[in-house]
């Protein structure tokens, strides 16, 4: 059975439909990259994955279980994390506080605040500075750190790399490649096309919020999936034509 | 002079401890409680109908009174603030105001329009004294009061910052979506602060029932000083409430030095004093005058 | 689908609202011609009502339309009593005086509005009580008012009791007349366009390049006027000032209740309202402390269940618009729509621009 599904969901903003139809699933260990243009519906479908948005149809499924009427909170100690676009740090609070919050749920593992503070060694002379003051690497980490925290089954990874220099992109990554390599399921979305093909198993790629190619990592090419990523590909499963 | 001073300063515990539950009401939910005043008047109703009746001191009415207040702010958390904070910012005013107006006056067709004290009930407490050097003589309630003022914002500050559900509570009213996406239960955090904010209300009419008189519709003015204390030490910080009690109190005392009623009427001019010099040092991009408690933590 | 389909009209009334519109002309001419029949104790509950429809409606101009909540607005109620007690002690015509304390109560309200708008939300509402607070304080030390024993308008009691129930009565429904159409006047102005802006989203209103604080300075010393006017009418009614009662914040609680009840940010619903709390007070307001805890208990149930009180339910349910004061979109062969209720509209409103 797949760790976590996601079956014909749809996502409204108001009157706008973020994600519309959207189902795939992934299995425990698996790295699945989102890829698409902005609007696209990645953030949306994280978001709803995670709890914070109510789908207007379709089903969420976490080891065959309906979370669909779950709120965030309850999803967190079932085991799903999320790291939010913009990071979304408690600003107010110190680096060891925001990563405090990611045990609230209490789920059993072996994340602790001085494992996060190994994986992150830039975060060691940060640790009670409040998140306000950290520069965008730092509050990243933190963000990744808080939710790690939690011991997630599942870690949705909403742009990480966002707003980083490329110095600093790689050692985030580096440190991810550690999560992958440890077992952990991952579903990360990510601007950058090659990053997010060399670092996943598979990719999906969403043009106004349908999945507009889907495929193996090693498989597809880079021209595919540009081509679905601009809507210029033909017939590729569950697109329709706008 | 010295001794209204410190007299002054006293007082001012009383009105940090009617604020605190306000601006940490406000600082985690958004919303400021028209009521609370009301329901600080509520509280010491209880404890004089638990003393009158039953002959429980008021201390001891504590025990049950605070537990009570507890449930109130839950439940008033649950079914009236959280439903009518999805209506927008103001919905929460007329709310909280209707809900005065009914605690009110269910207060005045229960007791009628006779002013009560708990100060019967609380034997030489009341009128005793010690002396300090200089013959000022400070009464032993009002420095209880101080010290209970001292001991709970402390208390408070300790548990924001050093407790699991402390941090909780920060972080929903820092955001309470993200709170939930790291597995806080905002309800239930919003919830509970609102049950201790009740028990802050709790202990502060408990002590205006001890310190003065009251009547069924004395929570207004309550509700004003608590405001007026909270924004005028609205610097961020819980100590910053104890502050404004004691600049409300001591220009309070000044007021009514200068003119046999100026007791209200400098408390009043000196919170919108504050606030003027507040509005013109700050420009048009004020965002809030009540701040987060949680601001002073670390 | 949009380009085979009729131009789209635009309009701002409806059959039924110019209907009303002569029904409105027809009931104030009514109204004007009823102390004739009526007896005096019916003169002057009417006059009652109009001054709570008064209070109702500057109420709702202030909260429903400019988004400002006050839980303080007896001070202009106070006010517009204690000015016009000074105006006639200083010799003025005491009707005269009615209507130059309002307009005193409107110019002290200017410099109050650049002071006070710069708070949000709570805190204003309580910053407004603050003030009605401090200023029934500074009322009680003038020496004319004898703090609490409160004064009269005696200068009225030159006039006989028959003329001046009819006058007051006039006097009123003049007022309340006059304010609302003002208000009216406003809504639908171009000033109409801003306030319904604010009120539906002040940021975006103000990147849109809004007078948001003027716009709202506008309704706020609408509001002290309109309610420094009711409260002079409400001292020539009773002729005793007695500062507790003026400046009691249960004028402010009353004027919830009627917008809460008849519908915040609806130009009819304040209206109804003001009725609805006339009926209620006068058939259970001899039920003293229970018809009080009854308001409050009613205002907290409509701001839960029903906050868009009866009118606005009855708006939305039917699309009934009375007293319209925005624009609507009709489609040729389609029932009135308002904008916005479904997505293609702005379309076709958009290509019937461009043809234009």
């Amino acid at each position: 059975m797949s760790l976590l599904s996601v079956e014909d969901l749809v996502v409204r903003h108001g009157l706008l439909q973020a994600v519309r139809g959207v189902s795939f699933s992934i299995e425990r260990g698996e790295t699945l990259a989102l890829v698409g243009a902005n609007g696209a519906g990645k953030t949306t479908l994280l978001r709803a994955i995670a709890g914070a948005h109510q789908p207007a149809a379709g089903r969420v499924l976490l080891d065959g279980a309906d979370l669909t009427n779950v709120p965030s909170h309850r999803r967190v100690g079932m085991g799903i994390a999320l790291v939010p676009e913009g990071r979304k740090l408690f600003v107010q609070m110190t680096v060891e506080e925001n990563l405090l919050l990611g045990k609230t749920a209490g789920r059993a593992g072996d994340w602790s605040v001085d494992r996060v503070l190994e994986m992150f060694p830039n975060l060691k002379p940060r640790r009670h500075a409040r998140t306000g003051h950290l520069s965008g690497g730092e509050q990243q980490a933190t963000a990744i750190g808080r939710a790690l925290m939690s011991n997630p089954d599942v870690l949705l990874l909403d742009e990480v790399s966002l707003g980083l220099s490329p110095l600093v992109v790689d050692r985030v990554y580096a440190a991810l490649q550690g999560l992958i390599a440890s077992g952990t399921t991952i579903i990360l979305v990510e601007q950058d096309l090659n990053r997010a093909l060399s670092v996943s198993d598979r990719v999906i790629c969403m043009l106004e919020g349908r999945v507009a190619l889907e495929g193996s990592s090693k498989a597809v090419s880079r021209d595919e999936v540009t081509k679905a990523y601009f809507g210029l590909h033909r017939k590729s499963p569950g697109s329709v034509p706008a | 002079m010295s001794n209204q001073i410190i007299q002054g300063i006293l007082l001012g515990g009383y009105y940090a401890l009617i604020a605190c539950g306000l601006s940490f009401m406000f600082s985690v939910m958004r919303i400021i409680n028209l009521a609370h005043g009301s329901l600080a008047v509520f509280a010491a109703f209880a404890l004089w109908w638990l003393a009158s009746r039953f002959h429980i001191s008021p201390f001891v009415g504590l025990l049950i009174v605070l537990p009570l207040m507890a449930a109130i702010g839950w439940a008033l958390q649950r079914f009236l603030l959280e439903r009518s904070a999805r209506g927008g910012a103001l919905l929460p005013i007329l709310t909280t105001f209707g809900l005065a107006i009914v605690i009110d006056n269910m207060l005045f067709e229960q007791f009628g329009a006779d002013t009560r004290s708990l100060a019967p009930y609380i034997g030489s407490l009341s009128y005793d004294s010690w002396e300090w050097p200089g013959s000022i003589y400070v009464g032993k309630l009002a420095v209880i009061m101080f010290a209970s003022a001292v001991i709970l914002l402390g208390g408070l500050q300790l548990f924001l910052t050093r407790t699991r559900l402390g941090r909780s509570i920060r972080a929903t009213s820092e955001d309470p979506d993200t709170a939930g996406l790291v597995g806080v239960d905002a309800r239930r955090a919003n919830a509970i602060a609102a049950a201790i904010a009740m028990v802050t209300v709790g202990l502060a009419g408990a002590f205006l029932g001890m310190r003065a008189t009251f009547d069924p519709y004395a929570g207004a003015p309550q509700l004003l000083f608590a405001f007026e204390a909270a924004v005028i030490g609205g610097a961020g910080s819980l100590w910053g409430t104890l502050i404004g009690g004691i600049v409300l109190a001591l220009a309070q005392t000044l007021g009514a030095q200068v003119h046999p009623q100026g007791f209200l009427i400098g408390g009043h001019a000196i919170f919108l004093i504050v606030l003027f010099v507040r509005l013109s040092a700050s420009g048009l991009g004020l965002r809030g005058l009540l701040r987060l408690p949680s601001r002073s933590a670390s | 689908m949009s380009a085979a389909s009729p131009s789209p009209i635009i309009e701002r009334g409806t059959a039924t609202s110019r209907i009303a519109a002569i029904a409105v002309v027809i009931i104030i001419a009514l109204l004007a011609t009823a102390p004739q029949f009526l007896s005096a104790g019916a003169v002057d509950r009417m006059t009652a009502l109009f001054i709570y429809v008064i209070l109702a409606a500057m109420w709702n101009a202030l909260a429903g339309f400019g988004g400002l909540v006050s839980v303080g607005q007896q001070v202009f109620f106070g006010l517009g009593a204690y000015f016009a007690i000074r105006l006639a002690d200083a010799g003025l015509n005491p009707f005269a005086s009615l209507f130059v304390s309002a307009v005193i109560v409107g110019i002290v309200s200017w410099p109050l509005s650049l002071f006070m708008l710069r708070l949000r939300n709570g805190e204003f509402a309580i910053g407004m009580w603050v003030i009605a607070a401090l200023t029934h304080l500074l009322v009680n030390l003038d020496r004319l008012v004898q703090g609490e024993t409160g004064t009269s308008l005696i200068s009225l009691n030159v006039y006989d009791a028959g003329t001046r129930r009819t006058v007051i009565y006039w006097l009123a429904l003049a007022s309340m007349t006059a304010l609302l159409a003002i208000l009216f006047g406003l809504l639908r102005g171009s000033t109409g366009a801003a306030i319904r802006a604010i009120r539906d989203n002040e940021d975006a209103a103000a990147s849109v390049g809004v007078r948001v604080t003027g716009t709202k300075r506008l309704l706020f010393v609408l509001a002290a006027l309109g309610i420094g006017i009711a409260g002079a009418l409400w001292l020539a009614t009773s002729i005793t000032f007695q500062p507790k009662t003026y400046f009691n914040v249960q004028w402010t609680a009353y004027m919830i209740f009627m917008v809460l009840v008849g519908g915040i940010g609806t130009f009819e619903g304040a209206i109804l309202g003001a009725l609805v709390f006339f009926l209620i007070e006068t058939w259970f307001g001899g039920t003293g402390v229970w018809y009080l805890v009854g308001l409050g208990a009613t205002a907290v149930l409509f701001s839960l269940f029903l906050p868009r009180g009866l009118w606005g339910t009855v708006e939305e349910r039917f699309g009934l618009h009375l007293l319209p004061v925005g624009y609507r979109v009709r489609l040729p062969g389609n029932p009135a729509t308002a904008l916005g209720d479904d997505a293609p509209l702005p379309r076709q409103t958009t290509q019937h621009q461009e043809k234009a």
